[in-house]
Order: structure tokens, then sequence, then C-alpha cells
């Protein structure tokens, strides 16, 4: 057996290697990794994000819990509302989010699915607290200790026993539903004796309690509940048996209970409000919309819709975002064109001519692409504006009267235009590096073998200059499909791309999972198209300037 | 390839004709470009020549775009914006970028395909793409800040707006200063560390004066990103973090005003002077690395 070679130090070579290698590895990775951890914080995970926000759905269970998990029995295609314990979850549910001014935000978010909720819910959280006054008031009227908050603290807060699980439920649903955190101090845990006893009024004075004391910072032992804890009760006392409770103001409770207070019958309170919430739609709509990820901003993204009966189109003056698909590949191909069409002389000459003249020339290639966009931009609205400088030569020339200046702005034409100047120089450079490498020989010996000028070319130059159109044309075509600014700035109505629709979803209509939607179709067209490009081209190949 | 002098008739008028196309394109590459100038000069506040400019009367030039853009409170703001960010982003993406860069050209870098794909990534992917998920993230990143870190509102709207500059200009030092590097002879540092350099003596005194040409060609590209960027800060920022382009973009799309048109030839000005710094230093570095300029 050979003897194993030992390096100075008299540790193996092999071993010494192997920790030089580690070594070196560990040292480059330590380079890499601050810009790694800023790329994967700043960039990676705001993608992330949006990738996430596209399936989202948390908001229907985060303001409506009690409701979701009611309705879950009920059958929709029955034909009839769903039963008296859902309309009565929706009204513990609603009335928080009406406190905490979020049912807005749940009607919004529906109304995307179903026109009219938004301003059914809008409606319903202001007529909320008429339901609630109907038991309020007969109950503060038998005993005027009812109006006083201590009553209820004392009736609720734990002598013996805490029900924590109820509390910390509570500080869960509090926090889900306004998105921030339910964790400070409460000065209250439910009676646990209580929250077996009258389970709705524990869980709503509980509710109120966190959220008196971790949203608006109050002392909920001092401070009157709101009215839904009064209808909690009144609805808890038609059967609560109270003849073993000895606890503080059984009393109270007992002469509340024989004094019969009235319940409202919420399926009728809410037919009351809106006759809209003795239909089946609405409540379809919610149970449809209830779970935490949905399809529905996918669907919505290519103009269809999910409904209770399955996915459907959506309704025909709805259907607006295929076409704007169709349009901006369309376009991009139009204007992929146009570049190959003007760079392909350009790139020629440039790779013909002596290099002294060629990098001359090379520099008026170069000014564009080094001018700001927002430039080049206003340069082309100066241009094309029907009192621009275009109009201008053209009326002065006499090719056009007065009257009847061309209209080349605010629709595709203008968009074409502007974008083609714009992505021309991506289209030249590539054909040029490509082009450089083709030997003008091969030119003349085709020649010399008896092709004509176009034989030549055609047969025999053009097909080796193909890499450098198709490096071009992906290059040309990824960047025009995700072009904003220009398309906004002289498209007009007509000439605009996907990602206008993108931004008006973010500022204007503020519809995030759509807009995160249409986002995460454009990403994944580019990477395939880049996936390409790469393997077509190289990802190394690319060269700046 | 000038023209025989035995070519036909055909041939000439091929050769005159091609040349008139490329002229023509040419013109519709540089005249936009070219028009802006002139028309910021105009002493009306029209988008086109008057009969005064053709007539190259001096009453129908004057500077007064320029004066409404040095003293415009808007415009005065939206500069001094770009001007703090742009830097800013660039030193962050210059700083990490040529580390990094300087990392991924060693010999045994473990999943180098992945990580080069990560730290390109910005620039592949759509500026709406990259602006929308910032919007998500940088908000919630923007309250955190705010609620647990007690930062100033406006000092964290800048921050943002950095980092999302910052990020968006690394790809372009990553590829410049790598391209650098692929040129530069190891045996220089090892020789360094032979007469007693240390690993940072050696980066500072040996390797960063001959890749210099690479960081400074990559920095002015992350520069340029920033200060060019409209979509993404657009969407980060708020009205008081308006840049340049921001307030250019506000201009175009509600009531187009001359000032734009001074500033457009401004950033023109400033384009070619950054670009013929460029030029300049790629020839240097070939110079230093004993490639023939060209």
């Amino acid at each position: 057996m050979a003897e194993t070679m030992l390096a100075a130090d008299g540790t193996p070579l092999k071993r010494s290697l192997a920790r030089a290698l580690r070594r070196q590895k560990l040292r480059a990775l330590g380079l890499i990794a601050p810009l790694l951890i800023f790329v994967l914080i700043t960039f990676i995970v705001p993608i992330a994000s949006m990738l996430f926000r596209s399936v989202e759905n948390q908001i229907v269970g985060d303001t409506l819990p009690m409701t979701v998990e009611a309705l879950a029995d009920w059958d929709p295609n029955a034909g009839t509302p769903p039963s008296e314990d859902v309309y009565e979850a929706m009204y513990f549910d609603m009335f928080l989010a009406a406190e905490a001014k979020r049912h807005t935000r749940l009607g919004t978010r529906l109304n995307y699915e179903q026109t009219g909720v938004s301003s059914l819910f809008r409606q319903s959280g202001r007529a909320l607290d008429d339901i609630g006054k109907e038991t309020q008031k007969p109950l503060e009227k038998l005993d005027g200790a009812w109006k006083d908050g201590e009553t209820w603290h004392g009736i609720f807060n734990a002598t013996n026993d805490a029900d924590t699980d109820l509390l910390d439920q509570q500080r869960k649903r509090v926090a889900a539903l306004t998105g921030s955190s339910a964790s400070g101090e409460v000065n209250f845990a439910p009676d646990a004796a209580l929250s077996n006893l009258l389970p709705r009024t524990t869980r709503a004075y509980t509710a109120w309690a966190v959220y008196t004391a971790t949203q608006q910072g109050r002392d909920p032992a001092t401070r009157d509940p709101w009215e839904a804890v009064a209808t909690a009760l009144a609805l808890d006392l038609k059967t609560a048996d109270l003849s073993g409770y000895t606890g503080p103001a059984a009393d109270l409770l007992t002469e509340a209970q024989t004094a019969d207070l009235p319940v409202p019958a919420m399926a009728g309170a809410f037919e009351d409000m809106d006759e809209d919430w003795a239909g089946a739609t609405v409540w379809k709509t919610i149970q449809t919309h209830s779970s935490t990820y949905t399809s529905g901003y996918f669907l919505n993204a290519v103009d269809a819709q999910k409904t209770p009966d399955g996915v459907a189109w959506q309704p025909e003056e709805k259907q607006i975002l295929l076409t704007l698909f169709g349009r901006t590949i369309w376009m991009s191909l139009l204007i992929t064109f146009s570049c190959i069409a003007l760079g392909y002389p350009i790139a020629w000459l440039l790779a013909n001519l002596p290099m002294r003249q060629a990098n001359l020339l090379l520099i008026l290639v170069l000014l564009p692409f080094w001018t700001s966009l927002l430039v080049r931009t206003s340069a082309w609205k100066v241009m094309l504006q029907q009192q621009g400088v275009i109009n201008d030569v053209l009326v002065w020339v006499g090719l056009v009267g007065d009257g009847d200046r061309l209209i080349m702005i605010n629709n595709q034409f203008g968009t074409i235009v502007a974008m083609t100047h714009i992505l021309l120089p991506f289209m030249i450079l590539p054909m040029y590096s490509v082009m450089q490498t083709i030997p003008p020989s091969y030119l003349r010996a085709a020649k010399s073998l008896g092709a004509t000028n176009w034989t030549a070319f055609w047969r025999v130059y053009f097909p080796q200059s193909v890499p450098g159109i198709g490096a071009g044309s992906i290059l040309v075509f990824i960047l025009a499909i995700g072009y904003y600014i220009t398309p906004e700035i002289v498209g007009g109505t007509k000439g605009v791309f996907i990602s206008n629709r993108i931004a008006y979803h973010i500022s204007s209509s503020l519809n995030w999972g759509l807009a995160a939607a249409l986002g995460t179709i454009l990403l994944a067209a580019v990477l395939v198209l880049y996936w390409a490009y790469d393997k077509i081209v190289g990802i190394d190949n690319v060269k700046l300037g | 390839m000038g023209l025989p002098p035995y070519a036909t008739l055909g041939q000439r008028i091929w050769y005159y004709s091609f040349r008139v196309i490329c002229g023509l394109i040419f013109f519709f590459l540089v005249a936009p470009i070219v028009v802006v100038m002139p028309l910021s000069f105009n002493a009306q506040d029209f988008f086109t020549f008057t009969p005064e400019m053709l007539r190259l009367d001096p009453e129908g030039y004057s500077l007064k775009h320029y004066r409404d853009f040095f003293t415009n409170p808007q415009w005065q703001l939206a500069l001094k914006n770009s001007l703090i960010i742009a830097p800013l982003a660039t030193i962050i993406s210059v700083s990490l970028g040529t580390l990094a860069a300087i990392g991924l050209s060693q010999s045994h870098v473990p999943f180098k395909g992945t990580i080069m794909a990560i730290l390109i990534s910005p620039m592949i992917v759509p500026l709406i793409i990259s602006a929308t998920g910032m919007f998500f993230f940088y908000a919630q990143l923007g309250n955190w800040m705010e609620a647990t870190l007690g930062l100033d509102k406006g000092f964290v709207g800048y921050v943002k707006v950095v980092l999302a500059h910052a990020v968006l200009g690394i790809p372009f030092v990553i590829i410049t200063v790598t391209a650098t590097l692929v040129g530069f002879d190891r045996s220089l540092t090892r020789a360094a560390a032979n007469m007693g350099a240390g690993p940072v003596t050696t980066f500072f005194r040996v390797q960063m004066p001959l890749i210099l040409p690479g960081v400074i060609s990559g920095g002015l590209f992350a520069f340029i990103t920033s200060f060019d960027e409209v979509v993404v800060v657009l969407f980060v920022g708020s009205a008081s973090q308006k840049t340049l382009p921001w307030q250019m973009f506000i201009g175009l799309r509600e009531q187009i005003s001359p000032t734009i048109l001074a500033v457009a030839t401004i950033l023109v000005v400033i384009s070619i002077a950054l670009l013929t710094t460029v030029e300049l230093l790629r020839r240097r570095s070939e110079r230093l690395r004993g490639m023939s300029p060209g």
C-alpha cells in the first residue's frame, strides 16, 4: 500500500487540500452573503408577498368568524335563506366589525364578486345599533344598575375560575379583525361558571372588553358595554337555568329573566334593514368566498369568476382583461417587429463600416439608450401632439390642412411609435454584436460562386444573423410587455397595457388581490420568456452598452 | 464596403437608397431628443417652434423655463430628493455589489447559478411587478419601522425608496464588475500576499485600482437606474419623496408645462456626460488589461 502523502505540517495532503477548499468556499460565500441577504429581503420577499396576496383571502374569516362557521352547514342550493343561528352569528360578528369600522372593507372585498354587497354592508353597519337598543332600553328601565359598567364587570369578571381559553380566543379574534396586536392588559377575565351558564353574553362581553382595553385603551371595569351584550343577555336568559346561580348580582339576573325581555328575531331584523338579507344570494357569496385561500383573483384576472355553482365567465360588460392581455401581446409583437425592421439595416451598416465610422454612428444609437425614459417620452409627446412638431411640419409643407391635423397620440399608434424608439437600441446592440462575428468574405465567396446580391444575402448572411435577431427580439418583447410609463402617457385609453391595469388596481380601485394576480400572471410569462432567452442566448451574455 | 468602380446602375441606386434609409432611421433615433433642446429655449409657453424662433429672432428665445425650474419649489424639492436618493442607493449597491462580485469570481462557489439568478432578478422582473410587490411589502416594513423603531415618518419614506432603488441597481454593478474581474490576474493578489500584505491591504492597494473602472461604470449604471426610475418610487414613496422623474411624470400626465423641456435638456446633457465617462473608462480598463482599445 502506498504511503499517504503528507503536507508540510504533517497532515495528510488530501485532508489539507479539502480544508483549504472548504475555507475558500466559505470565504466566497462570506463575501456574497451580505448582498444575497439584502436582495432576499428587499426584493425576493416583496415578490413572494405579491404571490401570496394573489391567493390570500383571510378577510372573510377574520371579519365574520362565527358566521363562516355557522354557514358551513347551510345548503346553498336549497333556495332558502339560512337558519336563525346564522343570522345571530352574523349579528354579533357584524356588530364588532362595525365598531372596529372593518365591515366596509369586507363589503368592498365581496363587492368584487357580487355587486351591491358593499352598500349593503355599509347600510347594515349603521342600522345594527337599533336591534340592540330594543333590548338594552327595557333592560335599563328594569333596573338602573344595568346602566352602570361596574355592574356588568362585577358579574362577568372571574371570581374563582377564569375561562382563559375564551379570553385568548377573543384576543385572537380582535387582533385578526383589526390587523393589530390585541395582547395588552385587559383588566378582565371571563368567569368560567358564567361562561357555561350564559355563553353568548360572556363571549360578547369578553369581546367588548378586549376591544375596549386593547384598541381604545380604556378600562372595561368602568364603562358600559355596547348594545350587543344586552341582546346576548336577553337571548341567553330565554333558556338559562339560573336556579343554582349564587354569584354576584344574582337577584338582578333573576329579575331580568322573569321580566321576559323582548328578543329580536334576527332573521326578521336583518330583513327589515335590507331585504337582500332575506334572499340567498348574499349568503351564497359569503359562503363561496369564505375560504382562507382563494383562486378567485386569478379567475377574475382572466375574466372569469367563482360562483356558488362553480366557475363562470364574468358578465359581458366586465370582460376586459383578456382583451387587454391580448392587446399587450399583440402590440408588443408589433413593437418587436418594428424594431427588427428598423434595427436590422442599422446593425448591418454598423457591422460593415470601418471601426472609426462605426464607433461614431454607435454613439447615435447609445445616446437614446442613455437618455432618461421620461425625456424620450416627453419628446414624443411634443412631437406627436396635434399642435406638435410633426403636425406643424406637415401643415407647413402642405400635406395636411390646418383643420384636419393627424391624431397620433393617445392611441395605439402613439404607443407603438414611442416604444419602438425607446426599445430600438435593445434590438440594435445584440444584432450588432452577432453581425460583427460574420466574416464579410462569406458574402464575397457566395457572389463569386454566382449568387445574386439577394441570394447571397438571404441564403448566406441572413441565417448567420438569426441568433442576433432572436436575442434582440426576446429582449425587446420582454421589456415591452412590462412597460408602464410610456403607454400611460402616450397611450390614451386604447393604447394601454396590462401593467397600466395593475397600476390602476393598486392606486385607484384598491383591488390589491386582483393586481397581485395580474402581476403574477405577467411575471410567469416573463420568466418563461427569460428561460427561453437563457437557453438560446445565455444570461451571461447580457452586455451593457 | 465602398462602392466598387464597376458597380452597375442598379447597385448604385441600391447603395445610395440603403444609405438614405439608414440615415432616416438614425434621424428617427436622434430627432426627438434633439428637437427638445431648442424648444426648451422657447420664449412662449408653446411646444412647437414659433415663427420668431424659425427666423432666429433673439426675441423668440429665452431662459424662462430654466428660471422656472431653478425657482419653482416643486421642481427644487424633486431635484433635491433625486440628489439625496440616487447617491445613497448607488453607495449601497456598489459596496455590496462589488464585494459579492469578488466572491462570485472565485473558482469554487457553491450554488453559483442560483445565487447569480437571484442577484440578477431585479433586472429581469418587469418594473411594474417589482413595484407591486414592493408596494405590499414596504408598506408593512414602513409601519413596522415607525411603530417598533419609532422612526420619523419622513425618514422612513426615504429609507424605503433608497432600499428599493439600491436593489434595482445591484444587477448592473454585478454584471459590470464580474466582467472586469474576468480579466483580473489572480497571481497579483498572491504576489501581494507573498510580500506580506493582509487581505484588506491587498484589496485596496492591488485589486481595487485595477477593477476600479468596472466599479465606477457599474456605479454609474446604478446611479442612472435610480435617477431615472419612476414606477417604483410612485408605488413605494409618498409625496415628500417626489423625485425628478416623478415630477416629470405628473407634468406629462396632467398638464404638460414647458419647464419639462428645460429639465429634459438638462438630463440629456447629463446623460451625454455619463456616456462619455463610461466610454472613456471602458477604454482605460481595456488598456490596463492589455487589450487593444476598440
